[in-house]
């Protein structure tokens, strides 16, 4: 094995740093699934009817169906009977703000490092935090709720605002959509809502950060972000979970609605556990992320970096109806050891003058797979529209794959779709002429694959972008040479 | 500053340098010339510590340090600096951050502070003028999309910021026009000091033109068959390495 695998080996071999878990009486329902569970969590969660039997529609949609075999990934069959749908954090009181939630529950996010503390945050932004399968708590509710922004956890916009909820839950990615909407419809726990009344440019970045601590318990969260005309909105969401020797599943579903000339910018960085070295554990992430924009010249912008996660099925997509709507779509998706991550976007144009732009950055180190699958489509009505798409991917060592599956639909002539493809490797002689100006191996990793990762770094909010190239350094850490 | 004594060298097996010895003291301009294949750049490669040589024999000290021991990146910190013949590509990184990158590691190692954004760029400006850098150049991806010329000024410039005791120019003359050569010859002869030492690896007289060599050293098959001054190098671009060849072959008879 020549240096350079041998540092890439190394830089990669970093442990997860996020991998531990707290003991908590939690409030479980039994293990399975099946009507009575969709009962018992929506029982739970003191639910209206109406939400109820949209759940068990779902359910019932979700029964019929089969689980897509399409993405390029491999994984043993998932025995959906063997989990656990719903674990919540047992509190005594329901607490009404942050001030009342358990200590405990708040030091899970000090250790995280995500500070629910509205006096010692340094910059504004409101936190909604979830913990498996509840929402612990939402800072600087009130302040945003005096400029008419809705933002709180899921269960609470079910309860509050139940006629905005019933107007656009699976208005943007219906219950029957694919099998684990479908399944996320029928058993979703919490999530964040935010909602941006006409004329409003959020004042600060409205974030969401989940963490998974129980064992064999799925997360099933639900976002949906409503943009009014007018509007602005910058969205993060953060995730980490505890090492643990078994997979367990995240399936989520976020939705946007974008009205005329409002502008929804959603930024991720997901952390989930990856899985040890030899592949064993990790999260399934398999989720659906859509946006549409609704009213003429709105905008859906998605960024995400993608370092986590043992499986990762995710294509956050812009249907662009609104006559000259823009969808973006940055990722930079990084793979190492056995994880495997099928991901990329659908570009909709339906309206005219519609444009879009997808950058997808593809790191692959150790023996991980990685894959872009992106769509872009072209309907008859969407005159004039234009997509450009550029799909880079970089590999380290020459055990691990990169693959591109790009498809193309047109059906307007005046349609201007562009893709560009590259595929590199990190070298030698890249990392030996760092060296040879005094840059260690480590380091050099860091700044070759930042720069490659740079455009779309660029698009993260700047607090993030930073915690973002530090969580791509260390990811790869070990895996240089 | 530099001992080489008997050193041999291999790359997947087979032998490339077999037994250089050279002694290099501050303040010294030493050009190595040979003809092609003759491991010149093997030479300059193997001093840098580059992986897919091995070094079988033979020691070289720098400093009165064992170089051989150091690992590349230490080399560079203890101030040794390698022009490359084809510097490298590195999309996304500017040469500004590159640069302070490097300039901030060896400064950790040598235990200095490292610099902050203002006295790096103070110092970046001094060094532009000394090797006519264009700024705009620096802020650009490092070398890339960047013309032979550029590159190898570009090359030059990184040497003036990291300030090396000894510098080893590989080829820096191939693909330059007559103009390029001598802002890049200027930059090294304005960089020399009584402290530090050059050696300036190259095929042609031309280069020595403007950086005059003390003394020239012919490398032929692994091997430095000829030392001389200056004049050496003129008497080689007259006639030729077949002359060398010749007497080198005629001894082994």
């Amino acid at each position: 094995m020549s240096k350079d695998n041998e540092i890439l080996e190394e830089f990669t071999s970093k442990e997860y740093e996020h991998g531990w878990s707290v003991n908590y009486e939690a409030d479980e329902a039994p293990i399975g699934l099946n009507e009575d569970i969709i009962r018992w969590i929506s029982a739970k969660k003191e639910e209206p009817q109406w939400m109820l039997d949209w759940r068990l529609k779902a359910y019932r949609h979700w029964e019929t169906m089969e689980e897509p075999t399409w993405p390029n990934v491999r994984y043993p069959k998932i025995d959906y009977q063997s989990l656990r749908y719903y674990s919540a954090p047992k509190q005594k009181k329901k607490p009404s703000n942050i001030n009342e939630v358990d200590p405990e529950l708040l030091k899970i996010y000090d250790r995280l490092g995500i500070s629910l503390n509205e006096q010692k945050r340094l910059q504004g932004i409101a936190v909604d935090a979830v913990l498996d399968s509840v929402s612990v708590g939402t800072i600087f509710k009130d302040t945003l709720s005096k400029l008419g922004v809705i933002f709180c956890s899921f269960s609470e916009a079910v309860k509050e605002h139940p006629e905005l909820v019933k107007k656009y839950l699976g208005s943007v990615v219906p219950a029957t959509d694919n099998y684990f909407a479908a399944l996320n419809s029928a058993v979703f726990s919490d999530g964040s809502f935010c909602y941006i009344p006409k004329g409003v440019r959020c004042p600060m970045e409205l974030s969401t950060y989940f963490r998974i601590n129980a064992a064999n318990t799925g997360q099933f969260e639900r976002t949906l972000i409503i943009a009014e005309d007018q509007s602005y909105v910058s969205y993060l969401e953060g995730c980490t979970a505890p090492q643990r020797d078994e997979n367990q599943l995240h399936a989520a579903v976020v939705e946007i609605y974008a009205a005329e000339k409002a502008e929804v910018k959603y930024s991720t960085v997901q952390n989930w556990y990856p899985g040890d070295k030899n592949g064993k554990g990790g999260i399934y992430n398999f989720v659906t992320k859509r946006g549409i924009c609704a009213g003429n010249h709105s905008k859906i912008s998605w960024t995400q970096v993608e370092t986590g996660s043992a499986v990762t099925w995710k294509y956050p997509s812009c249907i662009l109806k609104g006559d000259h709507s823009i969808g973006e779509f940055y990722s930079v998706a990084v793979t190492n050891n056995y994880q495997q991550a099928d991901t990329g976007t659908k570009m909709i144009h339906i309206g005219k003058n519609t444009r879009s732009r997808i950058v997808s950055k593809g790191i692959s180190a150790g023996h991980s797979q990685n894959s872009y699958r992106g769509q872009v489509q072209v309907m008859k009505r969407a005159t004039n529209s234009r997509n450009f798409s550029q799909c880079d991917s970089l590999l380290m060592g020459d055990k691990c794959g990169a693959h591109t599956f790009p498809y193309i639909d047109i059906h307007n002539s005046t349609a201007k779709v562009e893709h560009e493809a590259t595929t590199s490797k990190i070298g030698e002689d890249q990392i030996f002429y760092c060296n040879q100006r005094g840059i260690d191996s480590e380091d050099a990793v860091a700044l070759i694959v930042n720069g490659y990762a740079k455009e779309v770094l660029n698009q993260l909010p700047m607090e993030f972008a930073v915690e973002a190239q530090k969580l791509l350094a260390l990811t790869l850490e070990g895996s240089v040479g | 500053m530099l001992s080489i004594k008997n050193l041999h060298a291999s790359i997947e097996g087979t032998p490339i340098l077999k037994g250089i010895s050279l002694e290099i003291k501050p303040g010294e301009v030493h050009a190595i010339m040979g003809p092609n294949g003759s491991g010149k750049s093997t030479l300059a490669s193997v001093l840098a510590g580059r992986e897919e040589y091995e070094v079988t024999e033979g020691e070289v000290s720098f400093k009165g340090k064992d170089l051989l021991e150091l690992s590349p990146e230490d080399r560079a910190r203890e101030g040794v600096f390698l022009a490359f013949q084809y510097p490298v590509e590195i999309p996304g990184v500017s040469s500004t951050n590159f640069l302070r990158t490097a300039v901030n590691q060896v400064r950790e190692y040598r235990g200095q502070e490292p610099l902050d954004a203002v006295k790096f760029l103070t110092l970046m400006k001094e060094k532009m003028k000394l090797v006519e850098i264009d700024q705009k150049l620096l802020s650009r991806a490092l070398n890339e999309g960047f013309s032979g010329g550029e590159k190898k000024k570009n090359e030059i410039f990184q040497m003036a910021v990291l300030e090396p005791s000894l510098s080893i120019l590989d080829e820096t003359d191939s693909g330059l026009d007559i103009d390029a050569l001598k802002v890049v010859a200027n930059g090294v002869n304005q960089l020399k000091t009584k402290e530090n030492a050059t050696i300036v690896v190259t095929h042609y007289q031309r280069l020595l033109d403007y950086i005059v060599p003390d003394f020239v050293h012919v490398l032929y098959n692994g091997r430095i068959v000829k030392s001389g001054a200056k004049e050496l190098a003129l008497e080689l671009e007259e006639k030729g390495y077949d002359w060398i060849k010749e007497e080198v072959s005629g001894t082994a008879v």
